[in-house]
């Protein structure tokens, strides 16, 4: 509709579209002016700090999530499996000791992903299906393993890699940093990431064109897995304990941060951009209203109307990018 | 020709073979467990998730998906017995009831007539919910003072010609639910819309409303489940119903409804549910914790699907 204005305001034009395309980054300037205004702590060093962190770890799953996303599947298995990987690696240590503890709940989290990648990609039953078995059952493997009781560190010096910080930015916040950015990069850059795309986008067309569909979505299931693990990891040294009911309806929020981001759960459309602006999003809002001293039902019912009215913006705009 | 005959004999009655085989090897450790009181018992612990299930079997037949009745159960039952004792029984219900059309119409209006993703619209209503009902009681549990007096509790605690009335309810409203899907035009619409949307608009089927309707009915059996719970606990917490989303769909998933939709019926909702109960139940039975069911659950439901799309398809792509 905007297309017949003249050559002069063309660039405004792709600035304004980018903006639409990209309307996530609205909603978090929008949300942040608004914080900013209506709190002086909002935007203080000490807590910006702090929304990193606390939006890292759904950031952290949010990114496995993406890939998936793309590829046209969902992950709903991701708290149990954060929830696994942080049992074993705090319940592990004293037996194994700390580093192998910390690489048996990553691999936990790996080998759970491939399965649900392998029974996904081989049975032909929507991930959807398989990954609320998934967060069923894992969910008990946690408690049979913790015997419904929260596991602690013996020795609390882990809990100290969760102190280390590069200016203002946790650890577990440049986890998620760099992991976005290095998918990002996988996404873009490299034969798996683009086929992603492809396969997302339309499978029969990427079947017919050769693509290995199975391998693709092993991998990026494998990938989620393991990324919730490393959430997991993370939120282990943070905590220093392992609750069996830790993660849970985390699937939720990361879902929600995902496809605030702006990621069709159709497959075949998002960016890890999109995903960082989605997680910070929901995570400047969590931190705003909880400033603002507003009652926990505030945030519950914003972040359901956040969502909607995102969802509307999206139908809004795809249907505009349709008619062209 | 013969194999596929076979193939789709057992995709039919696969399950059911599965599950009696299953209630044999109970019943060997226990002999508890298939006693007319157990098997009642089981049935009344099922009747809430039955309830709700056989209301979003609806949803998923015309493709769609709720995950938002956990929450609405909840909202339900916390307004059903604040209401209770505020303004009486009879209009607590008619309230409740009223106020889980209008739940599910908005779900129905956002999903059937917006045409907006069914998973993330209901997902945030999952959580707007959740924050209403935490307004609503102001965080605080309610219950019923006069549990023991009020007529109320005839839905939850109370027997009829010596079975459950929850269970009477739960297979009497699944009795008419079946009907509405197999013997109506609405039922055929349902079907139609979930087989295929295109065609049935086409033919003048307005996928619009039939999905609009569909989640009208998820939420009223969701009402109807909220009476079954409030008069059961005569009491609600701000978390009563969490988690009811994925037992729900976890049922109707084991009965063999396709999420893609366009095939399933009530029945097989119904026995979906069942076979939860009578995993939980029997691993009680036999000793094991609470927790192991989650487990054979997540076994049973990838087994129980895998066989079922192995028979329907011949070949799977991706």
């Amino acid at each position: 509709m905007t297309m017949n204005t003249g050559a002069q305001s063309r660039h405004t034009n792709g600035a304004v579209t980018w903006l639409f395309r990209n309307h996530i980054w609205l909603f978090l300037g929008l949300a942040i002016a608004i914080f900013s205004l209506a709190s002086p702590y909002f935007l203080t060093v000490n807590n910006i700090s702090n929304v990193l962190t606390q939006g890292a770890f759904i950031g952290i799953l949010a990114v496995g999530m993406t890939l998936v996303m793309i590829d046209g599947e969902i992950d709903l298995s991701v708290g149990a499996i954060l929830a696994l990987s942080t049992a074993l690696a705090i319940g592990l240590q004293e037996q194994i000791g700390v580093w192998p503890a910390v690489l048996a709940g990553l691999l936990s989290g790996a080998a759970l992903g491939f399965f649900n990648g392998v029974i996904t990609a081989f049975s032909g039953m929507h991930s959807f299906i398989v990954t609320l078995g998934a967060l069923i059952g894992i969910r008990g493997l946690v408690f049979i393993y913790t015997g419904e009781d929260a596991l602690m560190v013996q020795d609390f010096s882990y809990t100290e890699y969760a102190e280390i910080y590069l200016g203002p930015v946790s650890v577990t916040a440049l986890t998620f940093f760099v992991l976005a950015l290095f998918f990002q990069w996988v996404l873009t850059s490299t034969r798996h990431g683009r086929e992603t795309f492809a396969i997302g986008d339309n499978i029969e067309a990427a079947h017919d064109a050769g693509i290995n569909i199975k391998r693709h979505k092993i991998i990026n299931f494998s990938i989620c897995g393991t990324m919730a693990a490393v959430a997991g990891i993370l939120l282990s040294m943070r905590l220093g304990t392992a609750e069996p009911n830790a993660g849970k309806i985390w699937e939720l929020w990361t879902i929600i941060a995902v496809v605030l981001g702006g990621t069709r759960l159709t497959g075949g459309f998002g960016s890890m951009w999109k995903t960082i602006g989605g997680v910070m999003t929901l995570a400047v809002l969590r931190n705003g209203l909880r400033l603002l001293n507003t009652p926990n039902y505030v945030e519950l019912m914003v972040m359901g109307a956040v969502l909607i009215l995102a969802l509307l913006l999206d139908r809004v705009l795809s249907s505009q990018t349709e008619a062209r | 020709m013969k194999s596929t005959n076979l193939i789709s004999g057992l995709k039919k009655s696969g399950l059911l073979v599965a599950f009696v085989v299953f209630l044999g090897a109970v019943s060997l450790t226990s002999d508890a467990f298939l006693s007319v009181g157990n098997i009642l018992d089981v049935l009344r612990q099922v009747s809430i998730t039955g309830m709700i299930a056989i209301g979003t079997t609806f949803v998923v037949i015309t493709g769609r998906l709720d995950l938002s009745v956990g929450s609405m159960l909840t909202l339900l039952t916390v307004l059903l017995v604040d209401q209770h004792n505020q303004v009486g029984p009879l209009l607590a219900i008619v309230l409740t009831l009223a106020a889980a059309i209008a739940l599910g119409a908005f779900n129905g209006l956002l999903v059937g007539y917006l045409k907006l993703n069914a998973l993330i619209v209901t997902l945030a209503m999952l959580s707007f919910l959740q924050g209403l009902t935490l307004l609503y009681s102001g965080g605080s549990n309610v219950n019923i003072p006069n549990a023991q007096t009020t007529w109320f509790r005839f839905f939850g605690r109370s027997d009829m010609f010596g079975i459950p009335v929850p269970v009477l309810l739960f297979l009497g409203v699944g009795a008419i639910a079946a009907f509405v899907l197999t013997r109506t035009v609405f039922g055929r619409q349902v079907y139609a819309v979930g087989g295929n949307e295109t065609a049935s608009n086409f033919s003048g089927v307005s996928s619009a409303r039939t999905v609009f309707w569909a989640y009208i009915l998820s939420a009223l059996a969701t009402g109807f489940a909220a009476i079954i719970l409030g008069s059961r606990v005569m009491g609600a917490q701000n978390t009563i119903g969490q988690g009811y989303e994925l037992t729900v769909l976890a049922g109707i998933i084991l009965g063999g409804t396709s999420m893609l939709g366009g095939s399933g019926s009530v029945w097989r909702t119904v026995l979906g549910i069942a076979m939860l109960g009578f995993i939980q139940n029997g691993l009680l039975l036999m000793g094991f914790p609470y927790y192991v069911q989650w487990l054979v659950t997540w076994v049973v439901i990838i087994i129980a699907v895998w066989i079922d799309l192995a028979g329907k398809r011949g070949r799977v792509l991706a």
